[in-house]
């Protein structure tokens, strides 16, 4: 393994957790809208909430495409095993997603149907969610591997661990999403998303411990990890951090602010992620392969990575601009309110 | 042939590109008139273009949708049913497939959602460059898909080492042999679909509606395309045929159901090929024409179906049939656009309604021969998926079981089969209502989903039930 090798592979983790954590902040956003449309009864303001979706939710999506396609160029060998370990979570998010998706459409299209859509919308906002967090359960608790395949059964990932992370990704979509409710809102209903941002916050948090507890149970390699030394030293300030965000969070749900329960529960969801990178690091096939192990040739990820790092700030630059074009639309409309 | 995960796995595969595969067929084309419309529109200022554009864009919406869903599904069935595939080729297509993410699907989704919403917020220039930009991704979303399929096809440009292929050469990974072929017949097939929906969706409204004049603007300009386009594809798809000639003479010996290498071979119509047999039954053959557009001589020759070991032989009778059947939707549409040439010619081409009528039956031609034409290559390419040099049967996921894949293939069987003709039926009821005013159309820019203001503050809602 050459140095050059090393230095892509550094390169496209990063590129890759970074756009892992843009989709489950950007899609996460859309998904929770659709976990919450299920509790509005009012049906135009579950149409302001579909509406407020409508233009990016495909783009948000797009990050998620991107995900996959670039863990096959780069990762390949996680691609390859991973993939057949989740097929039925996978399988679930993304017929969850086609209902989600075209339920933008298809809701206007057809007043008399629009029952059926609008739970199409709810419900594959929210099973797309759990499935997400099972995916991520199962990552967490590893996979039988024999040479360079999976070796276990279709049905390894269904365990009471997976279905936790499940739960928990859940309640954090809903946290995230109380958060906007609270800067977004006033009145009765910031008081509602201020409560329900607190049982979300209690749930979350029961979960991230149990998953933090559970996991060095679950794979001696994070248990060795989380007892030597230096590793430690990383583990235990985002640790610390974490319930101190937790801490945070509680106290900004009660307080006046509006803009910083949505900060702070991103910041919580940085600390989680940060938490689980440091505690697999650097294993992309938990426990089997490596980031190395599992990269793709130099070759590869050198020839895509020239479109990437000119692309990826002129994606960023086209999607901001989207964004800001309906974002002046939120002004104006508030002038008429 | 019993149950299996590779068969059940193949039959996924099938089931969800091959509905997926629709949708580009006809948004590429739907994308790049509405660029087209909308330059007009800028560049003359005439309303009617206007009309048409905003009537365009509510059915891509829909579509596009659609599209979008489906789309996703794709790559993962790669991981998911695929996995030794992937684990083998990745270091060759897997920056293909990427590169069209990072290309193409960006750059729709980004524009997408100004140019479906956007009309009133951004001035019309931008509103224009949206559309272009959104037709431009669809484009290079055809051209990496088609890049990686075609190094599936003619594999070149890499190593084997330890038995998974590395890149040597990216110029000759991506610009494999059988790439340029198949790329100008894929987005001609595309364009041409598009506009024969354009056509037939015009002569309904000329004969069904009060937009007359919208209807008119698309049938004359479907027509033009056509007149164009249609000779084409009939020049890239010979070429095609014989660029396959050179580098997968065992499909095209299915194609034609040829079992013995002779010279001067006829041309086979009709016939009921039979595998078992070696041979075809009632078999409708005109001399000599096959060495004639194959080989371009008389007295050409190819290489029979004996010539390959059964084992590598495709399935004879899909190929032979499916090919057809793509060739006669193709005859269908050159008799069509002679006609509408000659009708325009005599200037009755708005006042014969038999054959507006028959535009209208024409609208799901291009479909039908898109989805021929991508079952001749793919089942043509069995039982290879890499061709030559990785089995299908050994491309599979190991770990899967029959009841795994009988019960994703019944989920995508359920789901599209809720999605599709939802979808269609509400595309329908749009060009029922007609491309409608230019005032309304202002006023709310997009019907087909969304109203006017598509971000707008939440006004307080009330008091969720069932949480706290």
């Amino acid at each position: 393994m050459t140095e050059s090798v090393i230095s892509f592979v550094g390169i496209w983790s990063s590129i890759i957790a970074a756009g892992v954590f843009l989709y489950v902040l950007l899609d996460g956003f859309d998904l929770w809208i659709g976990i919450l449309y299920g509790f509005a009864a009012d049906p135009g303001d579950r149409e302001l909430m579909m509406n407020s979706i409508a233009p990016v939710w495909d783009g948000n999506e797009t990050w998620l495409v991107f995900g996959g396609l670039a863990l096959i160029a780069v990762f390949p060998l996680a691609f390859a095993i991973i993939l057949p370990a989740v097929y039925f979570p996978i399988l679930i998010m993304l017929v969850a997603l086609a209902f989600r998706g075209v339920a933008f459409a298809f809701r206007f299209q057809d007043p008399g149907g629009r029952a059926f859509w609008d739970r199409a919308f709810h419900y594959g906002s929210l099973v797309a969610t759990f499935a997400q967090g099972m995916v991520l359960g199962a990552f967490i608790q590893g996979f039988r591997v024999e040479g360079r395949q999976f070796a276990g059964g279709s049905f390894d990932f269904l365990t009471p661990f997976s279905v936790l992370t499940g739960v928990a990704l859940v309640f954090g979509y809903a946290l995230l999403g109380a958060g906007w409710l609270i800067m977004k809102t006033d009145g009765a209903l910031q008081d509602w998303a201020r409560r329900a941002g607190r049982v979300c916050l209690l749930v979350v948090l029961i979960g991230v411990v149990m998953v933090y507890v559970w996991t060095p149970l679950l794979e001696p390699t994070v248990a060795r990890r989380w007892m030597s030394w230096p590793d430690v030293l990383f583990q235990v300030p985002v640790a610390l951090l974490t319930v101190a965000a937790c801490l945070w969070e509680w106290r900004v749900l009660g307080g006046s602010k509006d803009a910083a329960p949505f900060a702070v529960a991103i910041t919580l969801f940085l600390l989680s992620y940060l938490g689980l990178a440091i505690s697999l690091w650097p294993m992309v096939v938990p426990y089997h392969f490596t980031l190395w192990q599992a990269a793709s040739s130099p070759s590869t990820q050198a020839f895509l990575l020239v479109g990437t790092l000119f692309m990826l700030p002129v994606i960023l630059m086209y999607s901001g601009w989207s964004y800001w074009v309906f974002r002046g639309k939120v002004r104006r409309d508030l002038g008429y309110h | 042939m019993s149950l299996n995960p590779v068969l059940l796995s193949r039959l996924q595969f099938a089931w969800v590109i091959g509905w997926h595969i629709l949708l580009p067929a006809f948004t590429v084309g739907v994308a790049s008139s509405i660029a087209l419309l909308e330059g007009l529109h800028l560049y003359t200022g005439r309303e009617v273009y206007l009309r048409v554009s905003n009537f365009w864009i509510r059915i891509f919406a829909v579509a596009f949708g659609m599209g979008v869903v489906t789309g996703v599904v794709m790559p993962f069935q790669f991981g998911t049913n695929w996995s030794r595939l992937s684990d083998v080729a990745a270091n060759v297509i897997g920056p293909l497939l990427a590169y069209e993410g990072l290309l193409a699907f960006f750059l729709e989704a980004g524009f997408l959602g100004v140019l479906l919403f956007g009309r009133t917020l951004v001035p019309p220039w931008a509103h224009f460059v949206a559309a272009l930009m959104v037709a431009v991704g669809t484009l290079i979303s055809s051209f990496w898909i088609l890049a990686a399929n075609s190094w599936m096809q003619t594999p070149a440009g890499y190593t084997i080492v330890d038995g998974r292929f590395y890149p040597a050469d990216w110029g000759h990974v991506v610009f494999n042999p059988s790439f340029p072929y198949r790329l100008a017949h894929t987005v001609l097939a595309f364009f041409i679909t598009s506009a024969f929906v354009v056509m037939g969706v015009g002569a309904y409204t000329i004969r069904h509606t009060r937009f007359a004049d919208e209807g008119r603007v698309m049938v004359t300009t479907a027509l033009s395309l056509l007149t164009m386009l249609v000779p084409l594809q009939v020049i890239a798809g010979d070429q095609h045929g014989l660029n396959t000639l050179q580098y997968q003479p065992a499909k095209i010996a299915a194609i034609e159901a040829r079992w013995d290498t002779t010279s001067g071979f006829p041309l086979t119509l009709f016939a009921w090929p039979d595998e078992a047999a070696e041979t075809n039954h009632y078999a409708l053959d005109v001399p000599y024409l096959g060495s004639l557009i194959l080989t371009h001589s008389r007295d050409g020759s190819i290489k029979g179906l004996k010539e390959f070991a059964p084992e590598e032989r495709p399935p004879v009778p899909i190929v032979f049939f499916a090919f057809r059947i793509m060739v006669g939707a193709g005859v269908l549409m050159l008799v069509l656009i002679v006609a509408g040439c000659v009708l325009r010619g005599l200037g009755r081409l708005f006042t014969s309604d038999w054959y507006l009528r028959a535009c209208q039956l024409a609208i799901p031609l291009g479909f039908l021969a898109v989805l021929a034409g991508w079952t001749v290559t793919e089942v043509g390419r069995q039982p290879w998926t890499v061709y030559g040099l990785l089995r299908t049967a050994d491309s599979l996921t190991p770990s899967l079981s029959v009841p795994d894949v009988l019960v994703s293939l019944f989920l995508y069987g359920v789901a599209y089969l809720v999605i599709y003709p939802t979808g269609f039926l509400f595309m329908l009821r749009l060009v029922r209502n007609g491309p409608g005013e230019a005032q309304a159309v202002t006023k709310a820019p997009v019907q087909a989903g969304r109203p006017a203001s598509p971000i707008q503050d939440l006004a307080p809602l009330p008091r969720p039930r069932g949480l706290p």
